[in-house]
């Protein structure tokens, strides 16, 4: 689609201009790094943030989220959760883009989600095209997701002075419009934009020691690795991993009650593979029942039975994991000790 | 190297709770006592709507206040008149709860859910069934069917095996059973007491009283996860093809439509591709048993 810029002075008023009509999310700064939060001060908005602790969706799928009300004095009255606001997510980097769209793959096929298509729909995504590397844990470009051709409404791309925006959806285009003060791009304004693209690429290092298209067939030779087993030793099966990831979506559903004993709520909570009950049954067999098991679940969900199932990877390489785990288990790491083994082994 | 069963997720529509998440109610008709542990319910749907059920099938059940827990169905869709059975085991908040509602108490369902039995492929075939414990729930629907077309089905041979005879579910309709000479029954326990005459030993114990002609059979079974492997073995044993090897998977499904993550055997939602799968299709995945 077309190219439009917007001189960086402008952001602000877009934001402003939004204020009454969406709920803005972005990246803010929070206790010494960012995190994705509501927007009341457009000035607050920081879009060369490095990362956040918590991916955005946390705005589509919230950690706790309400699917009816209840009222058991008239025999179980259903009352459905509130609709939901029309939202603008600022500054979502590619990888996030990317687990995004996968998310949308993930609650749209077989049985739709109503709870998280009714947010989506009314969410407009405006990426931000990474120029640096967040740290020496993403591993986005190994992933192929340091770049997005769609899965965006509008993406901004920093030139010095002003943003190059791509518009990704009409959804977007009719928000610039009706919304910022924009342009088109001159010709130079292009170039610029093409130079910032490829010299950015050399700045970011590929971290794995294979081709990603290789991990799924790694992963499924490595079902017997004894690398399982160090990672169970070393696991605190605090869950860490699956609360920050971006992709993670499994959940569990409980009942709360108000003090009256007969009006309450049911709700959806983020829940983890991690944790020791998660695969256990009526009876108290665990099919899990180690956290060797329950890591080996983990890495093979993100790099085979997720792509099984979607046809997209279920890591993006944002690195939250790595940064999030106290024992150092990460998925560069792990993902380069299967690969060595199964070198050794003369497997791959 | 891990193989990828080709199982397709179901795509039928869900005939109650069709929100997903949103229970619909129905109600309940009769509560009868069928172990120490367990309660046969009688549940009619509202508007006199039709389950439309499979054996093998399963519903999220709720209680509101309480919470929700997959049931399997445990009437045959032959004999539905306008309302289904579960039987359910009162071992968690979910199951107390319900085992203190009555006849005329509202219930919560959404479903059903999974793929149940592929019923049409066993016609004409003898079947053998090796359900343990509760297992005789889910799969009372499948046997029922199979019963109420009898004339279409070979030998029908049931081996059921409980922990002791008070835990033998279903005993009025096992002395019916027991009766009918095209029902070849056969029962266990693995403890005995004063009033038993009959096996005493674990459901691999009964392999031994009968024969098959392994190219025409299908074995089903349905039980709690330590049995599985057992029974398999015998099925194998008797030349069954693994093709012609069925078995019931149950896990703690709290989505039913393949998200939650629960019920993930491997890279497969048990909720979606089964519970109920041929043991050629589930061989290869190593968190299936």
């Amino acid at each position: 689609m077309s190219l439009k810029i917007i001189q960086k002075s402008e952001i602000l008023d877009f934001i402003h201009r939004l204020l009454p009509d969406y709920r803005v999310v972005g990246p803010v700064e929070s206790n010494g790094g960012y995190a994705f939060e509501e927007i009341s001060d457009p000035a607050d908005l920081r879009l060369n943030y490095t990362t956040t602790i918590l991916p955005p969706k946390k705005f589509l799928l919230p950690p706790q989220e309400l699917l009816f009300k209840f009222d058991n004095t008239n025999g179980g009255h259903l009352q459905p959760g509130p609709e939901r606001e029309p939202t603008v997510i600022f500054g979502v980097h590619t990888c996030d883009l990317h687990a995004i769209q996968l998310l949308d793959a993930v609650f749209t096929n077989g049985f739709a989600d109503p709870n998280y298509l009714r947010q989506r729909q009314q969410t407009v995504l405006i990426s931000v095209e990474c120029l640096t590397p967040c740290d020496e844990n993403s591993f986005c470009k190994s992933m192929g997701t340091l770049s997005a051709d769609e899965g965006y409404d509008l993406h901004l791309t920093d030139l010095g002075d002003a943003y190059a925006v791509d518009i990704g959806s009409q959804k977007g285009e009719d928000l610039l419009l009706d919304y910022a003060a924009s342009k088109d791009a001159a010709p130079e304004e292009v170039q610029r934009l093409n130079a910032v693209l490829s010299e950015k690429w050399p700045k970011f290092p590929y971290r794995l020691d294979f081709d990603v298209s290789d991990l799924p067939s790694l992963l499924s030779l490595s079902m017997k690795s004894p690398l399982w087993a160090e990672l169970g030793e070393r696991c605190l099966a605090c869950a860490a991993c699956t609360n920050v990831c971006p992709t993670c979506f499994c959940f569990d559903i409980k009942d709360e009650v108000e003090m009256d004993l007969k009006h309450g709520q049911r709700v959806r909570i983020w829940d983890s593979c991690q944790l020791d009950e998660f695969a256990t049954v009526a009876g108290g067999h665990n099919f899990r029942k180690n956290k060797a098991l329950r890591q080996r679940h983990r890495f093979l969900r993100k790099g085979k039975y997720i792509l099984d199932a979607h046809q997209q990877l279920g890591c993006v390489g944002c690195g939250r994991c790595a940064r999030a785990c106290l024992v150092d288990i990460t998925p560069v790491g792990v993902f380069n000790e299967l690969y060595r083994q199964t070198q050794v082994e003369g497997k791959l | 190297m891990i193989t990828v069963p080709n199982l397709t997720p179901v795509a039928e529509p869900l005939h109650v709770g069709e929100q997903i998440f949103q229970p619909e109610f129905g109600r309940i008709r009769t509560v009868e006592q069928v172990g120490p542990l367990e309660k046969l319910f009688t549940i009619e749907l509202p508007g006199g709507k039709s389950l439309d059920h499979r054996p093998g099938q399963f519903l999220e059940v709720s209680i509101l206040g309480v919470g929700e827990a997959p049931i399997s169905i445990s009437s045959s869709p032959s004999r539905s008149n306008g309302v289904f059975e579960m039987c359910v085991r009162k071992v968690g908040d979910v199951t107390s709860a319900i085992h203190r509602l009555q006849s005329g108490d509202k219930i919560g369902l959404r479903g059903p859910f999974g793929h149940g039995f592929p019923i049409e492929k066993f016609r004409g075939k003898d079947m053998l069934f090796a359900p343990g414990g509760l297992g005789l729930a889910p799969l009372r629907s499948l046997i029922n069917q199979v019963l109420d077309e009898r004339a279409l089905f070979g030998r029908v041979i049931l081996l059921y095996g409980a922990k002791t005879p008070p835990e033998l579910l279903f005993k009025d309709e096992l002395r019916e059973w027991a009766e009918r000479s095209d029902i070849e029954l056969h029962l266990s326990v693995d403890r005995g007491d004063e009033t038993w005459t009959g096996n005493v030993g674990v459901i691999t114990t009964l392999f031994k009283f009968i024969t098959v002609n392994p190219r025409n059979t299908v074995a089903v079974t349905v039980g709690p996860p330590a049995m599985y492997r057992f029974v398999l073995m015998e099925f194998m044993g008797m030349g069954i093809p693994e093709g012609n090897i069925y078995l019931d998977l149950e896990r703690r499904m709290k989505c039913g439509v393949g998200r939650c993550g629960h019920c993930q055997i491997n890279n497969i939602y048990a909720c979606q591709s089964g519970p109920v799968f041929s043991y050629k299709d589930i061989k290869g995945l190593e968190e299936a048993l």
